[in-house]
């Protein structure tokens, strides 16, 4: 107990552990585990065949957290930032650190920008966005929805129904949007 | 080529994409043949992670062949089966050339915090993932290895993230013979940080969650004893009632930035996105691990803060230990385990999804639909 000095006793002996788990205590030695000790300096066991790798041509400028001394020599080049979630992003790299709230709240609102955006670019292309395919919604048919709810007593089930909203009130605003400015435009037609 | 496509909160499809190009002398370009959905990639899909961009490619779990090398390859030639660690790394910088794979600083100029990750998001270096026909891997002479002759793809593919993350969930916890170990999170990552402990000599290992299914692998898998935290008031009370008081050794959160248990703190961070995660199983560990405990985080959690209750693990004494898995430093071990049947990855594999369904993948993943454990994702090409 933790008002006395010994560590209550476990309901199964070493000998037990070791005829029920596979493997028990192969890695029973602390200091040999293979994250152990955390800092090992080798510099060659990676394979790597450089001090500094070479650098990555720099397509576009390419944003970074200020942070960094320099654009890192090798860099992913997905997605760069285009419309204004783009604006968004390029200013929040430029002035604010990681250390910043503020950098990291531009960039989620810039993500949600970025969503707008691109599914309003969708209805100009030859593959709109469609919501019921993209969310996978369908699944609650094939891969048993209800049943796999009533099921289990799952502490999910009371924020679930906060989902289609999280996925829909977008889709709705956006259609209310649509319809105010069509309706507009029709009644200062007629006039 | 036909690659996942991000399209904003909940919403993925798969596009037609340019296959990747060489951009760097030491790509390689790898044709993937198996991938995976990690919960992790769950915050992605939920608009967790700042700087998702539209139109990113996720997936940092996948395995395949190399389809072409940059000039500078020497280590992995066009044909080799490979394996790929989520991590990206340089080998050489201040942190790989310490082991510290998972902190390189010479990948992600978006962030300095974290280093480069497949397929999630800019703020780990915005490199498309492996849920995808092809991807673009970087260094290849220092991250992929060669998938050995006698192991499985399926196995192999765990090896790239899960797997390996849980086993060093374990490590950080600082197992040592005899002691009680919780694990908070009966998710891929859970279960096999569970199947490790023992590795290490726990005298106990006990796992919490609150899908019952899940529950039962963690008995049937990984040989814990369980308990569906929906079932108490309290769950830190129960832990300390089934510890004589004491509380456990060591705590393992494998659960990360959308615990459930607490509305409050799930919808303010999960929903509204007002936290860098919901930090429920990190404050239950906090709580229910012994004064001088050991709490091992392998949660994933966004970059802004979180309420985590700081002053109790204070006062307890506490050693908080977390990391992105150096996946690499864990490979011959593992390769081991697996070999002697210690342990086997794949049991934990519940659904393997054509890459074409993917959509429906990540709401049944999300939604934790039918038994749902850990979903593959097999390409087409």
């Amino acid at each position: 107990m933790a008002y006395t000095p010994d560590k209550p006793k476990l309901p199964e002996s070493t000998e037990e552990l070791r005829a029920r788990i596979p493997g028990w205590g192969a890695d029973l030695d602390p200091k040999d585990r293979p994250s152990v000790p955390r800092e090992k300096f080798d510099p060659t066991f990676s394979g790597a065949h450089w001090e500094f790798p070479e650098r990555q041509p720099e397509l576009w400028p390419r944003e970074r957290s200020i942070e960094h001394a320099f654009l890192t020599p090798v860099f992913g080049t997905s997605c760069p930032p285009r419309g204004l979630s783009g604006r968004i992003r390029r200013y929040s790299y430029a002035k604010y650190s990681e250390g910043r709230a503020a950098h990291w709240l531009l960039l989620l609102a810039s993500d949600r920008v970025d969503a707008v955006e691109s599914t309003l670019r969708s209805f100009v292309s030859r593959r709109p966005d469609n919501p019921i395919t993209e969310t996978g919604v369908l699944s609650e048919v094939s891969r048993h929805g209800l049943s796999s709810r009533l099921r289990d007593r799952r502490a999910d089930k009371v924020h679930q129904p906060l989902d289609p909203i999280i996925v829909a009130a977008p889709w709705v605003l956006g259609a209310g949007v649509a319809y105010a400015v069509v309706r507009r435009v029709v009644r200062r037609s007629r006039r | 080529m036909q690659a996942m496509v991000y399209r904003g909160p909940y919403r993925v499809r798969v596009e037609e994409k340019d296959r990747p190009s060489i951009e760097h002398p030491n790509d390689a370009i790898v044709r993937v043949t198996r991938a995976a959905i990690c919960g992790s990639d769950l915050h992605l899909y939920h608009g967790l992670m700042p700087d998702t961009r539209v139109g990113m490619t996720f997936g940092h779990e996948f395995v395949g062949v190399v389809d072409e090398v940059g000039g500078s390859v020497q280590n992995l030639k066009v044909g080799d089966r490979v394996m790929v660690p989520f991590n990206i790394f340089c080998g050489t910088c201040f942190f790989c050339a310490r082991g510290l794979y998972s902190n390189c600083h010479n990948v992600n100029p978006n962030a300095t915090a974290v280093g480069g990750i497949y397929g999630y998001s800019h703020t780990c270096g915005g490199y498309d993932g492996g849920q995808s026909e092809y991807v673009r891997v970087p260094f290849a002479d220092v991250g992929p290895s060669p998938i050995p002759d006698w192991m499985d793809e399926d196995d192999a593919v765990l090896l790239t993230d899960a797997l390996a993350t849980g086993y060093f969930g374990a490590q950080l916890g600082d197992i040592k013979e005899g002691d009680v170990v919780v694990v908070f999170g009966a998710g891929p990552v859970g279960l096999y940080a569970a199947a490790s402990s023992w590795l290490m000599g726990a005298g106990r290992v006990i796992v919490i969650d609150h899908l019952d299914y899940r529950l039962e692998k963690a008995r049937t898998f990984a040989h814990a004893e369980t308990m569906n935290f929906t079932e108490y008031d309290d769950i830190v009370v129960q832990m300390k009632k089934t510890t004589e008081f004491l509380g456990a050794d060591v705590a393992i959160d494998a659960v990360g930035a959308e615990a459930d248990g607490n509305l409050l703190q799930h919808v303010t961070a999960a929903k509204l996105k007002l936290q860098g995660g919901s930090p429920i199983a990190l404050n239950w560990a906090i709580d229910s691990v012994r004064k001088g405990g050991t709490i091992s985080v392998m949660g994933a959690y966004g970059p802004m803060f979180s309420a985590i209750k700081f002053g109790d693990a204070m006062n307890k004494g506490l050693t908080l230990r977390m990391n992105q898995c150096p996946v690499k430093r864990q490979w011959p071990r593992l390769f081991e385990h697996i070999r002697n049947g210690y342990l086997k990855p794949s049991d934990i594999v519940t659904h393997r999804i054509p890459l074409e369904h993917i959509a429906e993948g990540y709401h049944m993943f999300s939604a934790k639909l039918d038994g749902c454990i850990k979903p593959l994702i097999v390409p087409s090409a």
